[in-house]
């Protein structure tokens, strides 16, 4: 029983990651029907913007998380300008395409600048452990769950309850309908976008701080699970990506624990295709209505 | 006279060029394929600068039977084509007496067919590979090194593990992305077991995991056991060192010479958790031996950089090769055969002599890990 409830926490912090990288994605998907493939890799340069704000600028934590924030919001809404907004008529296909080519883009970029080697992330927090009747929990773990929680409320809060959410959801139902109501739909699109990249970073400082390794390839796999926990969570429901991530934390944890590593991928990636099949609007979708 | 001139003015460039060539044809060619760029960098280019080091030693000694030696130096980018059209350039254009490289397993198979085609000897210091000094089941002549394979590793760790640390029971765990750990892990298992230890479980991950923890979550369920083996390099090692601490697995951790990174503590989480670590190696800084301390010196004087079992093994291969020419010439063959007749050679890596696959016979190390820094070294013989 206590090694059944130790995966179950283990399985929490995986969960915190891919939800801290699912809410990002889900809300871009919510705003504008876009798949952006290239939020992995936003993960990924926010974690390299954390670690040279660190190791060569001597940030603070507090401040190297923030620079790496603003630095992933100034680059989505790059992205989006460079990348998106040409193609924002054409079909989604075409935008789904370029989201990969952005992803490829960035990954190789960081490759070019950096090298292939590994970078560790520097040690700035002191994380500790404590043992609740057996079960082994450390600072970290907590962070994550937290932060996760905290910032899936403030995004439903920023959405449902604020000026700028409620232009989010106007031009995400109707973006011609938007503009003749005096919303700035570029703006909007922009915010969006900063919004979901700054998640972006916040989850990459971290994952740089919990698992340390860094590379170029680091954003790929987490972006995968994201998406997959956005897609089980319903994609463009803000509480249904941060259920879904730890779902799939949880799962991939039991698979691990009781069978092999090496199905964990397989298993995750058959409940998106399950999902996909039974109830392509998610757990908490309700199909056929336009969600947020 | 106008004519004479003429022939006077060309004989004497004719000289000029000549003479103008003489020195280079004096010297000894030594081809060098190594990984200069790419992904595997890191292990080609401290082995050039070791080559670069004992080419430089020996010119100032007066060359070897008074003709000094001249590097032929070409990168292969850890591309086994480019390290093939690299082999072929050095023996058919530049006709080197002999090819050191790659750093690597997999250039270096590429280039073995070749090796023995052009009858060159291809003496890698640090590619592991099984296959890479075969021909099928047979040797291939032409191809050397100077480092252990992998299977001699699992063993030594695994009379490590019995005698050293006195462990009865082991749990593995390995990439299962590479024949490196598996390998390791099989060959530590049969060892281990032939010592009368019991082996609990043997865990496979995949290589781009970095989530080790629900894996040390069940094998503390296994039970006490004594010792945890991890075969893998330092990039999953020290994640899993960090992360088995951190779940409150103390028990000793011991690995191969992939452990041995400048990244091993940084990966774990700090130098702290990197306690009780045993990792087997090929040459160690901590002897005090004083053919490796003098190794030491001179490697800091030319780089500015301590060695790395990457530049002992290559300033090995290079003095084998040399004592090699010394006593054969110039003739790529006669140097193969006195290459092959190497015994007892004393090196900064241990005293090499080579059985009838071409593969050294010689010591490991292991060496110790305390809070992350090396305290203890152990020279463990085959």
């Amino acid at each position: 029983m206590t090694q059944f409830l130790q995966q179950i926490i283990n399985g929490l912090s995986i969960g915190s990651v891919y939800a801290l990288v699912a809410l990002g994605y889900t809300m871009v998907y919510g705003i504008i029907k876009l798949i952006n493939f290239a939020h992995g890799e936003i993960f990924m340069v926010g974690a390299y913007l954390a670690m040279i704000f660190i190791t060569v600028f001597n940030f603070p934590l507090w401040a190297a998380m923030l620079g790496s924030m603003a630095g992933s919001a100034l680059l989505g809404i790059v992205i989006e300008k460079v990348a998106y907004k040409p193609l924002r008529k054409s079909s989604r296909t075409a935008a789904l395409i370029t989201a990969i080519g952005v992803s490829f883009l960035l990954q190789n970029a960081m490759l070019l600048i950096m090298g292939a080697r590994i970078y560790t992330f520097p040690q700035v927090f002191q994380n500790t452990s404590w043992i609740f009747f057996g079960l082994r929990i450390n600072t970290l773990q907590i962070m994550m769950f937290l932060t996760s929680i905290a910032l899936m409320i403030s995004l439903q809060f920023i959405v449902l309850k604020t000026k700028v959410g409620r232009a989010m959801r106007a031009v995400a139902v109707d973006k011609e309908a938007a503009a003749l109501m005096g919303v700035d739909v570029n703006h909007t699109i922009s915010m969006t976008f900063a919004l979901g990249s700054a998640l972006a970073g916040a989850a990459g400082v971290m994952v740089g701080l919990y698992y340390i390794s860094m590379t170029p390839y680091m954003g790929f796999a987490p972006g995968l699970k994201a998406f997959v926990a956005a897609v089980f969570g319903g994609i463009g429901i803000i509480p249904g990506a941060m259920f879904g991530g730890f779902a799939i934390g949880i799962i991939e944890t039991l698979v691990a624990g009781y069978g092999s590593t090496l199905f964990k991928d397989a298993v995750v990636y058959a409940i998106l295709i399950i999902v996909l099949l039974v109830k392509p609007s998610g757990l908490f979708g309700k199909g056929g209505k336009e969600k947020v | 006279m106008k004519k004479m001139l003429m022939m006077f003015a060309s004989m004497f460039v004719l000289f000029a060029t000549l003479t103008g060539c003489a020195p280079t044809s004096d010297t000894i060619k030594i081809g060098v394929n190594l990984e200069l760029t790419g992904p595997v960098a890191v292990y080609g280019v401290p082995e050039k600068l070791a080559f670069e080091m004992a080419v430089d030693e020996i010119n100032k000694k007066g060359g070897i039977n008074g003709k000094l030696v001249e590097l032929v130096i070409y990168d292969n980018a850890y591309d086994s084509a480019k390290a093939v059209e690299n082999a072929t350039k050095l023996a058919t254009v530049d006709k080197v007496v002999a090819m050191l490289g790659a750093a690597t397993s997999a250039p270096s198979l590429a280039i073995g067919p070749l090796a023995k085609e052009f009858e060159v000897l291809s003496f890698t210091p640090s590619g592991t590979n099984l296959m890479v000094t075969r021909d099928g089941d047979q040797v291939n002549p032409f191809v050397f090194r100077a480092a252990f394979i992998d299977p001699f590793q699992g063993k030594v760790l695994a009379n490590f593990a019995s005698e050293g640390l006195s462990a009865q029971r082991a749990v593995i765990m390995g990439s299962n992305s590479s024949d490196y750990a598996k390998d390791l892990a099989s060959i530590f298992s049969t060892q281990f077991s032939a010592n009368g230890g019991s082996v609990l479980d043997t865990l496979y991950y995949s290589d781009p995991d970095k989530d080790f923890s629900a894996q040390l979550t069940a094998i503390q369920a296994l039970g006490e056991f004594d010792v945890l083996f991890v075969a893998d390099y330092a990039e999953r090692a020290g994640l899993i060192i960090g992360q088995a601490r951190a779940a409150g697995l103390m028990m000793p951790i011991i690995g191969p010479d992939g452990f041995e990174s400048p990244d091993l503590n940084g990966l774990a989480g700090g130098a702290a958790n990197v306690t009780d670590v045993f990792f087997s190696t090929h040459f160690t800084t901590l002897s005090e031996d004083k053919v490796i301390q003098d190794f030491v010196a001179a490697h800091v004087a030319f780089t500015g950089n301590e060695p790395s079992a990457l530049s002992a093994l290559a300033y090995d291969t290079i003095y084998m090769l040399f004592a090699a020419i010394e006593k054969a010439g110039t003739d790529p063959v006669k140097i193969r055969d006195a290459l092959a007749s190497t015994t007892g050679f004393k090196g900064v890596t241990g005293t090499i002599s080579f059985d009838a696959f071409n593969d050294p016979v010689k010591s490991a190390v292991i060496v110790e890990l305390q809070g992350g820094e090396a305290v203890n070294a152990t020279v463990v013989n085959p």
